[in-house]
């Protein structure tokens, strides 16, 4: 972490630049606008002092003075009313552009990242990313621009100051940098309590979103209260740390409102006097005091800005930790465009862990082209793994995976995709039509998607469903069934006619009349190479060979009636039958 | 008016079916006064802090106004009063000023630390309330609403409105307060020219108005699209899994992309409102101020007032024009803080389908196994059509009960009402001859107990899910249930054993190894009435056996409601409920329903030809 020693000030000046580069426009004109608001904010104190001195104070005013003090009072606000619609609009393009931009880089690198990144993350987290923490790291843009034209006004300031009497101009010289000082000290101070809010944020967001999603389960357990408890607890720890920011704030802001109000008051003892020995007009005295005063927003404005940067810092260095992660190159060397046909598969000496465990270790199997493979094995002996893995989920430890001679790595994911399909245990159905939860933007023929629903025996319940194949489901689909789900997702993978298909206990909801339905189907219609995660005999018979797993290895490759020799998976497999006895 | 103001922008044609619905959300008119009673009423927190936020707008008003009152003092009576210069006054003026700058400063550092206290302790409240109203909710109400909406109305929606604490309300605090006391200082150098001014800035208020009216409403889509974003996020980041087998990532992003574009769009749209709002009122504060100095220097004398004072009447119409102006900066924040409330009222009005029953009436529920009758009952989802038709089913203490049929057959809705996960529409449940919906929600939790068909485990240890199932398991409990059910053998497999970790959803465990983690957990729990609901369905053939041994031995002594569609746990059932369209059309012992050769024989007849025949080959 070598970036937090560097100093807050350059790391938030990175971040404005980040944006500054990506929209250089939308910021350029808002500065426009901004520098035309200072220039209008002058103008008008100017102006004051002039009509102090001319028009008010003076014994013989022009009869038309008045007159010309008003339209140019109207005429500048109306240049400054251009000026503040340009600054706002364009800053809020460059802000909200620039938000837009990060969000959507981390959405994408949520896509793009291997699938051991989501394994170890909260899903409440990367919501936070998205959300909270992209808000807070542009909220420095806000007053970015009116911030650095409130510079242009303080030297404006001591410009006119110094021409008015270098007294005046010694005491801006003291309260301005007396005002940088306490904006350093501040940003430094609260550094550390808003990465942590942002930190709290994100719990909030992993409590309230692993809870909603469990709330089937919060329910049965009757552990609502728990749930409320944990959620408050979460909470209070944000409040907690928004609390200390906030202590740190009201020392800060009463400083940064109190100093120029200070500084104008030093101002008019100093400028009463110089008025007293005549080295200064009371006109001179209105514009000074009312600079002064001018400044005292504007000051306020760029002390909320000094105060946004750490938060903002601490909390793009969030989003930054995850687009920071490199994104596996496409690798596709060689274009992989094999024969015709089922494939043939290769795994030799794989291992794969999750962690610093071993979930598969040292596996060789050989499928061969058109070929049935059942996988049996006893709870947890990484049957899925093995299937995920060569669905190109999982890295690997060690080992080798071809496909038709081809290593795993080399292949092109658009063809791995369209050629190879698992088929998951857990159903996962996106909040969408049945139709597009099939096709999933494949393209498929209208035809072509029927007759998978209907060869993963979906067919008759799709079409009672009110608006037939068009039904949206709800999120994750649970509207319907967990065996009408494994249904839907099974003619996902049968529509894409794939030459190697992968089912991990893909009818374990099902129950036995339509599995029976479905396996003959199967039977009937595929021209594939499988490979079946078994438990039931039925899906075993299907198989020209079982590959029967226990620890992570294969212990026993061969037919069913061959491996029945075996003690444990004898038992395994025909426990049904001894339960039937 | 909001209506007019939600229609942004046309909807490009390729879009999927669940997104090219309309939002019907969008065209609500959110009414801001009305969001702020119902929202103050509900808030203890706030009703106490409004005197703190008084104070905190009093301190930083007197603050302001230090700057053109000195002016106009030092100027009269130090400057160019009738004595000229009085170095004595003026000193004595500004160190009068000075003091009480410091007494402000102090002050109001006090305030605003209280006002964080009470806004931070508003947001809790808030927050944890809405929270605790989701877990309220019926599930028919969870199955329709997006995990990452329920999720951005507790985050994002609180959000906003915390921003809104941190800029907006001390805005909102000070500069009304600012604005009278400005208007009555001016009042004391010229109630003329005072009146002038008012009357002026009085145009503004129908333009405010009007302004607020389509931020309101351009900032309840923003929050809608926000929470559309989530949604998505939070389907792309738990579909992580299908998206990269079935190379549905090109389609997620364009859908992300789409969800995100529309957000900027949506927020462009309501800062159009925030960009328009200060030019004008800087215009209506110049025109007054124009018209002060006309009208001033013209009829000083008959008005009465003086160089000095008309000095400082114009210093004053140029404060006006600052709190005026900063309220004008915070409307943008007011209305998406607004906006994002009336979300989470309206999450909090969502209304309870499942209510308890009053403390004072509910009934509790004898301990020991509980009968199961249902009389009569029929649901129907909001959204889908009848599932069940006028249910009868007498299932007596003790018994072990399997629920049988088709897919979609209506047999997981009836043991969902059994644990009182929904009511009927129609007819009663009864457990332990009481009805279901006067029973105590703590008897229900002790003595009614579901496994649900998903699994789903907390991100804790296996341990920690497993001491979920009773509110004072110890770990020793925990183990206890493990070896109970004959499952030692496969926790010791694992990495950590019972401290293993099982990741978020308990994706780090297969399916069949959560199930036997929820099963456990039911264990833990020793209900009455066991219900499971499918809850072997992922367990491969040997444990789900061992833990059926270990079932068909715990069940002594307890109501168990099984839904299964492996039939061997019907053929030791004592009573077997056939499911088929919504009714029970056959129910009896196994041996009896083969016999009558209706729907129970035919599912029978396959699951045997399914399971058996290979094993009985070899």
């Amino acid at each position: 972490m070598s970036a937090s020693r560097e100093g807050i000030a350059r790391r938030g000046y990175r971040l404005i630049m980040r944006s500054v580069r990506a929209h250089p426009w939308p910021h350029l004109v808002a500065l426009i606008g901004a520098l035309g608001y200072v220039a209008a904010t002058v103008g008008t104190a100017w102006l004051l002092g002039w009509v102090t001195d001319h028009v008010i104070i003076a014994e013989e005013a022009e009869r038309s003075a008045p007159a010309v003090a008003a339209v140019l009072v109207v005429g500048i606000s109306v240049v400054s009313g251009i000026s503040v619609l340009l600054r706002r609009w364009f800053l809020a393009m460059a802000e909200l552009r620039t938000q837009r931009d990060w969000r959507r880089a981390l959405l994408h690198r949520y896509l793009d990242l291997p699938l051991d990144f989501h394994r170890g993350r909260y899903p409440g987290e990367l919501l936070a990313h998205v959300d909270s923490d992209t808000n807070t790291a542009t909220m420095v843009l806000k007053p970015l621009a009116y911030a650095l034209s409130v510079l242009v006004l303080v030297i404006v300031t001591m410009v006119a100051l110094f021409v008015t009497h270098p007294l005046l101009a010694l005491i801006g010289a003291v309260v301005f940098p007396a005002l940088a000082v306490i904006s350093r000290i501040y940003t430094r101070m609260v550094e550390t309590p808003s990465a942590e809010v942002q930190r709290r944020v994100g719990e909030v967001s992993e409590v309230a979103h692993e809870s909603f999603d469990g709330a089937v389960v919060v329910k049965t357990l009757g552990r609502e209260s728990v749930e409320v408890e944990r959620m408050r607890a979460a909470s209070q720890r944000l409040r907690d740390e928004r609390i200390r920011v906030g202590r740190m704030r009201a020392a800060f802001e009463p400083a940064i409102d109190a100093l120029p109000t200070v500084g104008a008051i030093a101002l008019l003892l100093v400028g009463a006097w110089l008025v007293g020995n005549g080295s200064a007009t009371p006109g001179d005295l209105v514009v000074a005091a009312t600079l002064f005063s001018l400044l005292a927003i504007p000051l306020l404005i760029v002390g909320f800005f000094l105060e946004e940067v750490p938060r903002s810092v601490v909390s793009l260095e969030r989003v930054d930790r995850v687009l920071d992660r490199p994104v596996p190159a496409p690798t596709a060397a060689d274009r992989w465009h094999p024969a015709e046909g089922p494939l043939d598969l290769a795994i030799d000496d794989l291992a794969v862990g999750y962690g610093s465990k071993l979930v598969l270790d040292g596996v060789s199997l050989q499928v061969r082209a058109g070929e049935t493979v059942a996988l049996v094995g006893a709870t947890g002996s990484g049957k899925s793994t093995l299937l995920e893995t060569v669905a190109g989920l999982n890295s690997r430890s060690r080992g080798s995976i071809r496909l038709s001679g081809t290593d795993l790595d080399r292949i092109d994911p658009d063809v791995l995709h369209e050629a190879v399909a698992l088929v998951f245990q857990e159903a996962f159905l996106f909040a969408d039509s049945v139709v597009e939860n099939v096709d999933l933007q494949r393209g498929s023929a209208a035809g072509e998607v029927a007759r998978s629903l209907a060869s993963a025996a979906a067919g008759s319940f799709v079409n009672a469903l009110p608006d037939g194949d068009a039904t949206v489901v709800g999120e994750r689909g649970v509207t319907l069934s967990g065996g009408q789900r494994q249904r839907v997702a099974l003619a996902r993978a049968l529509v894409r006619s794939p030459r190697l298909l992968m089912l991990d206990d893909a009818t374990s909801s099902v129950d036995s009349v339509v599995e029976s339905e479905i396996l003959a189907n199967l039977r009937r219609n595929l021209d594939t190479t499988v490979l079946v995660v078994a438990h039931r005999i039925s899906t075993i018979e299907l198989a020209d060979r079982v590959a029967f797993l226990s620890g992570g290895r294969i212990v026993a490759v061969g037919s069913h009636d061959e491996l029945l020799a075996l003690d444990d998976y004898r038992s395994l497999v025909s426990a049904y039958e001894q339960a039937a006895v | 008016m909001a209506r007019r103001a939600s229609r942004s922008g046309s909807e490009p044609r390729s879009v999927s079916a669940a997104e090219a619905r309309p939002d019907p959300a969008d065209d609500e008119e959110v009414r801001a006064l009305r969001v702020l009673r119902r929202g103050i009423a509900m808030s203890t927190e706030l009703r106490r802090g409004l005197p703190v936020i008084a104070a905190v707008g009093l301190f930083a008003a007197v603050g302001r106004l230090i700057v053109p009152v000195m002016v106009q003092l030092v100027l009269d009576h130090g400057v160019i009063g009738p004595q000229g210069y009085r170095p004595g006054v003026v000193l004595a003026l500004s160190m009068a000023a000075l003091a009480l700058v410091l007494v402000v400063a102090a002050a109001s550092r006090f305030a605003l630390i209280r006002l964080v206290h009470m806004a931070e302790s508003a947001m809790l409240g808030l927050r944890v309330r809405a929270f605790e109203h989701v877990h309220r909710l019926s599930l028919s109400t969870h199955s329709e609403s997006r995990r990452g909406v329920l999720v951005a109305r507790v985050t994002s929606d609180i959000e906003a409105m915390a921003l809104f604490m941190q800029w907006g309300a001390m805005s909102w605090t000070i500069n009304p307060i600012l604005i009278v006391a400005t208007l009555a200082v001016m009042f004391f150098y010229s109630w003329q020219l005072t009146l002038m001014v008012l009357a002026l800035h009085l145009l503004l208020v129908p333009y405010l108005r009007w302004i607020q009216r389509r931020q309101i409403a351009a900032h309840a889509i923003v929050r809608n699209r926000v929470a559309d974003t989530m949604g998505h996020t939070s389907e792309t980041v738990s579909a992580a899994a299908t998206i990269r087998a079935y190379g549905y990532g090109g389609a997620v992003r364009t859908r992300l992309d789409r969800a995100v574009d529309r957000q900027y769009k949506a927020q462009m749209s309501a800062f159009k409102w925030w960009a328009l709002l200060l030019p004008v009122v800087d215009l209506v504060s110049s025109v007054a101020l124009a018209a002060t100095i006309v009208v001033g220097v013209t009829w000083s004398d008959e008005l009465g007032i003086g160089a000095g004072g008309l000095v400082a009447f114009v210093f004053l119409v140029r404060l006006l024009i600052r709190p005026i102006s900063e309220i004008g900066e915070v409307f943008d924040n007011t209305q998406s803080a607004l906006a994002a409330w009336w979300k989470v009222l309206g999450l909090l009005d969502t209304p309870v389908d499942v209510v308890e029953p009053d403390p004072s009436v509910a009934q509790d529920l004898p301990a020991g196994p509980l009968g199961v009758q249902a009389r009569g009952v029929a649901f129907s989802y909001r959204t889908g059509g009848r599932v069940l038709h006028g249910v009868d089913v007498v299932v007596p203490a003790d018994a072990d009960v399997a629920v049988v049929g088709e897919t979609g057959s209506g047999k997981t809705t009836f043991v969902r009402l059994l644990a009182r996960l929904a009511d009927p529409g129609a007819g009663e449940v009864l457990i332990g001859g009481v009805d279901l919906r006067a029973v105590a929600p703590e008897a229900r939790r002790r003595c009614i107990r579901m496994v649900p068909q998903d699994g789903f485990l907390f991100a804790t240890t296996i341990e920690d899910n497993i001491r979920y199932g009773r509110s004072d398991a110890t770990a020793a409990d925990a183990a206890a249930a493990i070896d109970e059910l004959g499952l030692r053998r496969w926790v010791d497999g694992l990495a950590a054993g019972m401290h293993t970790q099982v990741g978020q959803r308990g994706g780090r465990l297969s399916v069949g190894e959560r199930q036997l983690v929820a099963l456990a957990r039911a264990q833990v729990a020793d209900p009455g009435l066991l219900i499971l609901d499918e809850a072997t369905s992922a367990v491969d053939p040997e444990t789900e056996e061992a833990l059926a041994a270990a079932m068909a031995h715990l069940t002594v002594g307890r109501t168990t409601v099984s839904v299964a569609h492996r039939l061997s746990t019907a053929e030791r059932a004592d009573l077997v409920l056939v499911f088929h369209d919504g009714r029970v059309v056959e129910q009896g012992r196994h041996v009896e329903l083969v016999e009558a050769g209706g729907v129970y024989a035919r599912l029978h007849e396959s699951w045997v030809g399914n399971t058996r025949r290979g094993a009985l080959r070899g």
